[in-house]
């Protein structure tokens, strides 16, 4: 079998990548390159001119208390999201593995949250949990809870890692009951009878033989944590009250767009992008190791 | 050490689906039982029950002396061998054999103790510090191997653990195997589709079709006096040859309570080539169709000159009219040939018309 197409003509075959090409570099190298280059200018207050000021935005960036506290608040949101939207969606994939009558149904309505986007998810949360429209909001403050994300920061917080890890579990559940159905049903069966109780099975068995998974979630859920919680937040809090819920994500835009310092707000999407170029490397070259236990 | 027995046992699907049909079979203690039939007919389903994998929907599965229906696969002390090994593929070789010892809450000097005895036991010795992945699949039989007999159960369980190596290394684990359980002398119960495999390992024969057993007993009984057309058929190879009684040329040559019969056996080897035809013995002409060499005996395969309905639905089936004979060393008629072969009266097997008696002349 020839696996290697042969052309004729030298030109073919530069004309057949070209469309893909010019897609990625207009959409991803162009704005990529302009965004560098933003970085490195100062726009005056009226936005009608800009200097080449080096790495002077970086340096302010750096000296900013706000953006670490961004950077901070990043890493809670991603790592509370990430968190608890694997763990829900792990112990929903062992319980859905079970071989029980309408398993087809219930696995499907599992999966389907995912087919929502993320502002819708954060419009339906909002119904669920704004302080004066949410239906449950009425409940927490008939249990004694004083409910207002809209001024408490806290709860803001604790509403879009809500939102967020919502929205992640069916994802995660997909690639959950995929992994538990790879392992042979025997081996679990083999550690009924080699005396382990389902809990000890579960930590000793079912959870390092679906590490390779775990990880790969891990750092997906991450990436959306980081970037895809754009829409969520926007719909949901606007990143308030004051600065609570305001990412790094959500911080380029407000910078940029909201407040016109589009040299600051290029820099910070540079920063983004080196710390998502990191990411994915980390996924492939986890993903290239095939096997890991 | 325990006795198993089986009272009555039945499984039912959801569905009405009835897998197992009341099975009755007890394994004193020390006996190699093997449980064997063609795939489907319920054998693997009813070691699994012993297990404690599937449940029970009836009847009672006792484990020396204590009715085990509904104790959990670890409370029931015994060691299971999967199809598939079912290895811990995260965990060393060393640590799948501990592992069900460290739940049971060993010491861990005496756990040390017990791998590797029975690493020493089963060659394992140099391999201990490996995964799975990392041993040839002999190797990891033994693995499995290793993990129940360092529990020290009260049974061995084993589901077809040798339907994945190669002819060759089958052979050789199959000795091992047997040789392991005479020594522990540990009550093992064994499923296998192999009727050679069964033959040689069993103390206690089970014959299973479609959810039933047909005949229980000594592998060599089993043989010399299979108690149903299934058993003929499936115990020995090639197949016993099974012909209707109700073709003239058969039917001429019965007498007595012969004639009563409506299935008539003779198993390849009984047959010997001869112009004779032995006192109450059946003689055949035959046309040779083909001929199978094998090194110490050769199978010629032979029509009939009447074409018959062949009687039974069993595995291993022949096409209407062709009889297999067995004749030992290399000689053989030449395809075409027209042979005559004979069977004495103490090698006929007589069946019910529907298969399911043996009728003794």
């Amino acid at each position: 079998m020839q696996k290697q197409a042969i052309f004729q003509s030298k030109l073919l075959p530069y004309a057949l990548v070209a469309p893909q090409l010019a897609i990625v570099l207009i959409f991803f190298y162009w704005p990529a390159l302009q965004a560098v280059i933003q970085s490195f200018l100062l726009q005056d207050a009226f936005g009608l001119s800009s200097t080449f000021v080096w790495f002077e935005n970086y340096i302010e960036l750096f000296k900013d208390p706000a953006y670490f506290e961004a950077i901070v608040r990043t890493f809670f949101f991603s790592f509370a999201i990430a968190v608890s939207s694997l763990s829900f969606a792990l112990l929903l994939a062992v319980m859905a593995d079970k071989p029980l009558r309408g398993s087809m149904l219930y696995r499907t309505l599992l999966i389907w949250p995912y087919a929502v986007a993320p502002p819708v998810v954060g419009v339906l949360w909002i119904f669920m949990l704004h302080p004066s429209l949410g239906v449950l909001s009425r409940y927490l403050r008939g249990m004694g809870v004083d409910w207002n994300p809209l001024l408490d920061g806290d709860q803001a917080a604790a509403l879009i890692i809500l939102a967020a890890a919502w929205k992640q579990i069916s994802y995660n559940f997909l690639f959950f009951l995929a992994g538990l159905q790879a392992i042979p049903k025997s081996v679990f069966e083999a550690a009924a009878i080699d005396g382990a109780r389902p809990m000890r099975r579960f930590w000793t068995v079912t959870f390092p033989l679906l590490s390779p998974t775990i990880f790969f979630l891990l750092v997906v859920n991450i990436v959306y944590a980081f970037f895809d919680t754009f829409g969520i937040i926007d719909t949901m809090t606007r990143g308030g009250p004051g600065t609570s819920t305001v990412t790094l994500v959500y911080k380029v835009y407000s910078d940029g767009l909201l407040g016109g310092n589009l040299g600051s707000s290029a820099a910070q999407s540079v920063i983004l992008m080196v710390m998502v170029i990191v990411l994915t490397g980390i996924q492939f070259r986890f993903v290239e190791r095939k096997v890991t236990y | 050490m325990a006795n198993v027995t089986l009272r009555n046992v039945r499984k039912t699907y959801t569905g009405g689906f009835e897998a197992i049909k009341g099975v009755n079979v007890d394994v004193a203690d020390g006996q190699f039982c093997v449980l064997v039939g063609p795939s489907g007919c319920g054998k693997s389903t009813l070691l699994r029950m012993v297990a404690g994998l599937e449940t029970v929907t009836g009847g009672e599965i006792d484990i020396g002396g204590r009715v085990v229906n509904q104790i959990e696969p670890a409370d029931r002390d015994i060691a299971m061998v999967f199809q598939n090994y079912a290895l811990y593929p995260h965990m060393s070789v060393y640590n799948n054999m501990a592992y069900g010892l460290r739940n049971r809450g060993m010491a861990e000097t005496e756990v040390k103790s017990r791998v590797e005895e029975a690493a020493r036991v089963l060659e394992l010795t140099s391999m201990l510090e490996r995964k799975p992945r990392q041993l040839s699949g002999g190797q990891r039989q033994r693995v499995a191997m290793g993990r129940a007999i360092v529990r020290q159960p009260k049974v061995f369980l084993f589901d077809e653990p040798l339907s994945n190596l190669d002819a060759k290394l089958r052979i050789a684990m199959r000795v091992e195997i047997r040789k392991l359980q005479r020594r522990l002398n540990t009550t093992s119960i064994y499923v296998t589709h192999d009727q050679l495999e069964a033959m040689t390992l069993a103390d206690v024969l089970v014959v299973m079709n479609g959810g039933q057993v047909e005949q229980v007993g000594n592998p060599l009984a089993i043989y010399e006096k299979p108690a149903t057309t299934f058993v003929a058929s499936f115990i020995g190879a090639p197949p016993m040859n099974l012909m209707s009684t109700r073709a003239d040329e058969i039917k001429s040559q019965l007498n007595g309570a012969a004639t009563e019969a409506g299935i008539l056996g003779i198993r390849p080897e009984d047959f010997v080539i001869t112009d004779q035809t032995p006192a109450g013995g059946v003689a055949l002409p035959l046309t040779v169709e083909a001929i199978e060499r094998v090194g110490a005996e050769t199978f010629i395969y032979g029509s009939r000159e009447q074409e018959e309905q062949r009687v039974a639905a069993t595995p291993g089936e022949l096409p209407p009219g062709e009889v297999i004979v067995r004749i030992p060393g290399t000689e053989a008629p030449a395809i075409g040939a027209r042979i005559r072969v004979a069977a004495i009266r103490p090698k006929l097997h007589l069946f019910s018309g529907d298969g399911r008696t043996r009728l003794e002349a």
